[in-house]
């Protein structure tokens, strides 16, 4: 976690310990369907995911979108996060290993602007998104 | 035409009453992969200053789906839910949440429009302890158009 001294000396260009995460397995669908009320068929049964057009089972998007929040909860407190959104722009297949990372892109009146994005081994953006932070 | 416009403006979605429990929550971390204690074990939340165990960041999510079932909103549409697709999603932190904690969830759909191929739902979702406001939630959501 950083301290609060390099917190409060953050600047624009600064890149969070960025976090790869995975793969992400049909059990970790599964886990995550089952704990996080998303029961959605597209997600643990292929045979839901062919009829809705796909090959096999993909990823929740809110299933990369905690990874995201694991990013930034691994490098302030999770009381400073003053705001966090996303983007899902393509889908995370299963066995997939994303790749969390986030930049400083704007630091002003003791709040800080990172843009997030996560990456598979494969260069595929699956979302991009950004968070305020209090780093006073 | 996958939805109808001015049905899913119009038609409330039924608030939610949600106590947040710890087995949940340890659920859930577990399931993020998670490693932190504080997300798991109630003496090292407290050691870092919470009440108990804190609500992770995406937790919000799950508090909505605590609805029965849990894509209603979506379903009392006449929604294929096949063919539903997760656009974005943001949240506001003005408190943190934690074990323990009785939420008060109100949701409306508050714009619908078609964009290309499919139709575009914008949710807005406030959450309450109490009488406060402790964060707040907005999320879009793609209907596909569906291929006869």
């Amino acid at each position: 976690m950083i301290s609060v001294a390099d917190l409060s000396r953050l600047s624009v260009g600064y890149e969070l310990p960025a976090l790869e995460v995975g793969p992400i397995t049909r059990t970790t669908l599964e886990l995550f369907a089952s704990a996080s009320g998303d029961d959605n068929p597209v997600h643990i049964d292929a045979d839901a995911a062919r009829a809705a057009g796909l090959d096999d089972v993909f990823a929740h998007g809110m299933l990369s979108m905690a990874y995201l929040g694991r990013l930034l909860i691994k490098w302030v407190p999770q009381e400073r996060i003053h705001s966090f959104g996303v983007r899902f722009v393509a889908i995370t297949p299963v066995d997939a290993s994303p790749r969390c990372e986030g930049t400083v892109v704007g630091v002003d009146d003791g709040l800080a602007e990172v843009a997030l994005r996560i990456v598979l081994a494969d260069g595929t953006v699956t979302l991009t998104g950004s968070a305020v932070i209090d780093i006073s | 035409m996958p939805i109808d416009l001015e049905l899913a403006l119009a038609q409330p979605i039924a608030p939610l009453e949600v106590a947040i429990e710890r087995g949940r929550l340890q659920a859930f971390a577990r399931a993020i992969g998670e490693t932190d204690p504080v997300y798991f074990d109630v003496d090292a939340a407290r050691a870092a200053g919470y009440p108990d165990i804190p609500a992770a960041p995406t937790y919000l999510f799950s508090i909505e789906m605590e609805a029965v079932p849990p894509l209603g909103w979506l379903t009392d549409l006449g929604v294929d839910l096949s063919m539903v697709l997760h656009g974005e999603q943001r949240f506001r932190y003005r408190q943190m949440l934690h074990a323990g904690e009785h939420v008060t969830v109100r949701r409306r759909v508050a714009d619908a429009f078609i964009k290309g191929p499919g139709a575009f739902l914008v949710k807005k979702t406030e959450f309450l302890r109490g009488d406060v406001i402790v964060a707040d939630a907005e999320g879009v959501v793609i209907v596909k158009e569906k291929h006869a």
